[in-house]
C-alpha cells in the first residue's frame, strides 16, 4: 500500500513538473507521432488496396482464362471457346434458363489522369448483359446506362476522379470515333470503379477484335468450383484454367499489397529505432535535470520502485500521446485519400488510403513498446544513482 | 581545423548523450539513402533514355500493335538514321511471371539502334544463326546462373505457339553488357523471325518502333513527320523521345517521389525537433564554459564557429555513416531487389546526403550557436543567463 501511494505522489510531483521541461517532452512525442504517423499512412495504403480488389472476390463466382494467362489482358478466348465455357456443368442458370454468365473483354485506352494531364493506362471493359446480375453492387449513380450499338460507356467512380473528362455527357475519343459518357457507377468500392465499361459487342468491333478475353460466370454453388473445373480440363477442345474471382484477385493484388507492406514496415521499423534513440535522449536528459529532486527524494525515504515507476509512468504517458497524434495527423490528412496506381491487367487502378481503427492501434502499441524501452534503463538509472553524490553534485 | 580537438571534447563531454544523437541521425540517413534508391529506380528509365531515341506506338495504347509494313515507311522519313522493332513478351519463368524484360526483335536492327549493349562479334555471329536464340543481360545471366548454350523455357501468357503449347525454348546464344547501366543488362532479347512464325496470332504485327535520328534538335520534327504518315490510318501512331515515353510511364506508378518525399519530410523534421532540442541544452549547460573561453580571448565568431562545428561534425558523421550503412544494406539485398531495378547509392544521393547534412547543421546549430556568440562574459560567469 505504502509502495502505490509513493507512486501516485512521485509520478504526480513529476507529471506536473513537465510543462517546466515541455522542450525535452516535446522531443519523445513529436519523435514518435512521426514514426507512428508515416507507418500508419503507408499501411492505410496497403489496407485501401487490399480492400479495393478484395471487395471483388467471391467465392462463388469463377473466371475463365487462356491457360497461361496471368491477368485478363493477356488472355484470349474464340467465341466456341466461350459458348463451351457457359454451358459446362457447374454454372448456375437463371430464371430463363440460361447461364449467368458474363463473356467480356478488356482493352486500354491511353487517357488523360486528372491533375498532371500525363495519359495513362484506362481500362475499358465489354460486358455482356449477364455482367450486372453477376454484380449486384455495379449502381448506375448518375446518367444511365449504356445501350448495345451506340458507342456509349459508363464510367466507375474511381476512373472519373482519376481522369480527366469523364462526366456525364462528355465525348471522349478513341480509336475510330467519338464514344459517349452516359452514366457514372459505382460497384462497392471495388477494383470494378476503376474501369470504364461498354456493351461486348461493340467495344470488340471497335477494337478490331473477334473474341473475349475472359467468361465470369456464377456458379451453382462454392463446392460446384470442382466440377466445373474438371468439366473443363476433361475437355479436349478447351485450353483454359479456371479460378474463383477471390483467388484471382488475390493474385492479382498480391505483388502490389507485398511491396506496400515491406515498404511501410522497413520504414517504420527504421524510423522506430530513431525514435527509440530520442526517447532515451529525452528519459535521460529528464532524469539528469532531476538528479538532485530524485535524490532528495530517495533520501526522504522514497523506495527506488516508486521512482522507476514514475519515469516509467512519464515515458509511456509521452509516447502514447504522441501515437495517438500520429495516428490522428495519419487519419486527418490521409484518411479517404484517393489515388490511383499501375495495377492488374497493366492499367489504372484507383484506391482509397483506409485508416482503419486497427491499424490505428498498431500506432498506439508501437508507441507504447518505444516509450517503455526508452523510459526503462533511464528509470533504472535513476534508481540507481548514488544519493550522497547526486545530492553534491550541480 | 585547428580547432577539431575542441569541438571533438565538446562533443564527448557527455558521450552517452552524443551517441544517441549520432545514432538517430545515422537513421535518419539510413532511411534518407534506402528511399532515394527506390525513388532513382523508378526514375531509372528517363535518365538513362538517349536524345537521339524515339519510340513509334499505338496511338491508342501500349497494347495495341502496328503492323510491321510501317518499318519501310517510317524508314524514309527524312532525318531518321536507323530503325527497330519491339514487342512485349512477357510470360512466366519458373512458375512466377517473369521478373526480367522479354522482347523479340530482329537483332541486327535491334543492336545498330541500341549502341549501348556490348556484344562480341562471336555471339552476335551464333546469335543471327540460331533461330531460337537469345541473347540475355549479364546481370540477368548472374541472377539465374545462365551460360552460354543453356536452354532456358519460358511459358507465355499472352503469345500461345501456333500448335497450342505455351512453352517457348530458347538456347542463350550470348550475355551482353552495357557498362552504362546494370538496369539494361535484364533483358532477354530474342528473334523476331521466330516469334512470328511460331505465334498462333496476330502475325506480321510489332509492340512499338525505336527509331534513331540523325539529328536530336529535330526529333520534334520528325516525329509529327512519322504520326502524319499513319494519320486516319487504321492504325494511327504515336512518336515520342524515349525520355518522354520513359517518363509517362513511371508517372502511371503514382507519384513515387512524392511519396519518397513526404515521407523524407517526416523523418526529417523529427531528427530536426530532436537532435535541435539536444544541441540547445547541451550549449545551455556549457554556458559558464563558453564564457570562459571568451575571457581566454576567443572572438564571438570563433565561439559561434566552435557550436556550429559541433552541429557539423556530428551530422556528418551520422550522415556518412548512414548512407554508408544504406549502401551496404543494399549491397547485401541486391539479389532480392533486382527485379524492381533498385541500385546502390549513386553519387547523385550522396551529393544531395551532403547538401542536406550541411543545411540540417546549420538549422541545428545556429539557434543556439548565435546565443553563444551573443553571450556576455559578466553575465555569464556570474550565472546571470
Amino acid at each position: 500500500m505504502n509502495t502505490l501511494r509513493q507512486i501516485w505522489a512521485v509520478s504526480l510531483m513529476n507529471l506536473r513538473s513537465v510543462p517546466q521541461r515541455w522542450s525535452t517532452s516535446l522531443v519523445i512525442v513529436v519523435g514518435i507521432a512521426g514514426v507512428v504517423g508515416v507507418l500508419t499512412a503507408i499501411l492505410a495504403m496497403g489496407e485501401g488496396f487490399s480492400a479495393t480488389l478484395g471487395a471483388a472476390g467471391k467465392e462463388d463466382q469463377a473466371i475463365v482464362l487462356r491457360s497461361g494467362a496471368t491477368s485478363e489482358l493477356t488472355s484470349g478466348l474464340s467465341r466456341e471457346t466461350v459458348d463451351l465455357i457457359k454451358r459446362a456443368p457447374g454454372v448456375a442458370r437463371g430464371a430463363d434458363g440460361e447461364p449467368v454468365a458474363s463473356a467480356e473483354i478488356l482493352v486500354i485506352a491511353d487517357l488523360p489522369k486528372a491533375g498532371t494531364g500525363t495519359l495513362a493506362n484506362a481500362p475499358i471493359r465489354g460486358v455482356q448483359p449477364g455482367a450486372f446480375g453477376l454484380r449486384p453492387e455495379v449502381r448506375i449513380i448518375e446518367g444511365r446506362n449504356f445501350e448495345p450499338g451506340p458507342r456509349e460507356l459508363i464510367v466507375g467512380r474511381g476512373a472519373a476522379s482519376q481522369f480527366e473528362g469523364l462526366e456525364v455527357g462528355a465525348r471522349v475519343a478513341f480509336r475510330d470515333a467519338d464514344w459517349t459518357i452516359v452514366g457514372i457507377f459505382s460497384a462497392g468500392g471495388g477494383a470494378h470503379e476503376s474501369e470504364l465499361w461498354g456493351d461486348a459487342e461493340t467495344v470488340m468491333s471497335a477494337y478490331r477484335r473477334g473474341g473475349f478475353q475472359s467468361v465470369t460466370v456464377q456458379l451453382e454453388s462454392a463446392e460446384s468450383m470442382e466440377a466445373f473445373q474438371a468439366a473443363l480440363a476433361d475437355d479436349p477442345r478447351l485450353n483454359v484454367e479456371a479460378q474463383t474471382l477471390r483467388a484471382y484477385f488475390s493474385a492479382q493484388s498480391r505483388q502490389m499489397s507485398t511491396l506496400i507492406n515491406v515498404l511501410g514496415y522497413t520504414v517504420g521499423y527504421i524510423m522506430a529505432i530513431g525514435a527509440l534513440f530520442g526517447a532515451l535522449n529525452t528519459m535521460y536528459a529528464a532524469i539528469s535535470t532531476r538528479a538532485r529532486e530524485i535524490a532528495t527524494l530517495r533520501a526522504l525515504g522514497f523506495g527506488g520502485t516508486a521512482i522507476v515507476t514514475s519515469v516509467m509512468i512519464e515515458a509511456l504517458l509521452l509516447a502514447v500521446i504522441g501515437g495517438a497524434i500520429g495516428g490522428g495527423l495519419a487519419w486527418a490528412l490521409f484518411n479517404g485519400y484517393t489515388v490511383s496506381t499501375l495495377g492488374a491487367n497493366f492499367s489504372q487502378v484507383a484506391f482509397d488510403f483506409k485508416v482503419t481503427g486497427e491499424l490505428l492501434a498498431q500506432g498506439i502499441a508501437w508507441s507504447l513498446v518505444i516509450g517503455f524501452l526508452g523510459g526503462l534503463f533511464p528509470a533504472w538509472r535513476a534508481a540507481r544513482q548514488e544519493v550522497t553524490t547526486a545530492l553534491r553534485s550541480l | 581545423m585547428k580547432y577539431l580537438h575542441l569541438v571533438w571534447s565538446g562533443l564527448f563531454r557527455k558521450k552517452f548523450r552524443t551517441i544517441l544523437t549520432l545514432l538517430s541521425v545515422i537513421v535518419a540517413f539510413l532511411l534518407f539513402g534506402l528511399l532515394q534508391a527506390v525513388n532513382e529506380a523508378f526514375q531509372a528509365g528517363a535518365d538513362q533514355a538517349r536524345a537521339d531515341r524515339l519510340i513509334t506506338n499505338s496511338r491508342y495504347s501500349i497494347i495495341e500493335m502496328l503492323p510491321i509494313s510501317y518499318l519501310p515507311q517510317i524508314e524514309s522519313v527524312p532525318g531518321v538514321k536507323e530503325v527497330a522493332f519491339a514487342s512485349w513478351f512477357g510470360g512466366s519463368y519458373q512458375d512466377r511471371p517473369a521478373q526480367f524484360a522479354v522482347f523479340p526483335v530482329d537483332p541486327e536492327r535491334y543492336l545498330r539502334v541500341a549502341p549501348e549493349i556490348e556484344l562480341s562479334e562471336e555471339a552476335r555471329e551464333r546469335w543471327r544463326s540460331t533461330r531460337d536464340g537469345a541473347v540475355v543481360g549479364q546481370s540477368l545471366a548472374e541472377r539465374y546462373g545462365w551460360q552460354v548454350g543453356d536452354r532456358v523455357t519460358l511459358v507465355a501468357d499472352i503469345w500461345p505457339q501456333r500448335g497450342g503449347g505455351n512453352e517457348w525454348n530458347f538456347e542463350i546464344a550470348g550475355i551482353y553488357t552495357s557498362p552504362e547501366s546494370e538496369q539494361d543488362e535484364g533483358a532477354l532479347l530474342f528473334q523476331w523471325e521466330y516469334f512470328d512464325e511460331a505465334r498462333q496470332f496476330a502475325r506480321g504485327t510489332v509492340g512499338w518502333f525505336i527509331l534513331q535520328v540523325e539529328d536530336p534538335d529535330r526529333a520534334e520534327e520528325v516525329s509529327q513527320a512519322v504520326d502524319a504518315l499513319f494519320a486516319n490510318s487504321s492504325n494511327e501512331t504515336k512518336t515520342q523521345t524515349e525520355k518522354a515515353f520513359a517518363q509517362g510511364f513511371a508517372r502511371q506508378f503514382g507519384d513515387v517521389g512524392l511519396i519518397v518525399t513526404a515521407i523524407l519530410g517526416a523523418v526529417f523534421f523529427t531528427i530536426l525537433v530532436l537532435t535541435g532540442n539536444t544541441m540547445a541544452q547541451a550549449v545551455r549547460e556549457r554556458i559558464p564554459e563558453l564564457a570562459i573561453l571568451k575571457t581566454l580571448g576567443f572572438s564571438d565568431r570563433a565561439v559561434l564557429g566552435l557550436v556550429v562545428g559541433e552541429a557539423l561534425v556530428l551530422i556528418v558523421l551520422g550522415g556518412m555513416l548512414g548512407l554508408g550503412l544504406a549502401a551496404a544494406a543494399l549491397g547485401g539485398l541486391s539479389a532480392a531487389l533486382a527485379g524492381f531495378g533498385i541500385q546502390g547509392i549513386s553519387l547523385s544521393v550522396v551529393a544531395t546526403g551532403l547538401l542536406l547534412m550541411v543545411a540540417l547543421s546549420l538549422a541545428i546549430g545556429l539557434p543556439p550557436a548565435v546565443r553563444a556568440m551573443r553571450l556576455r562574459v559578466v553575465d555569464a560567469l556570474g550565472g546571470h543567463q
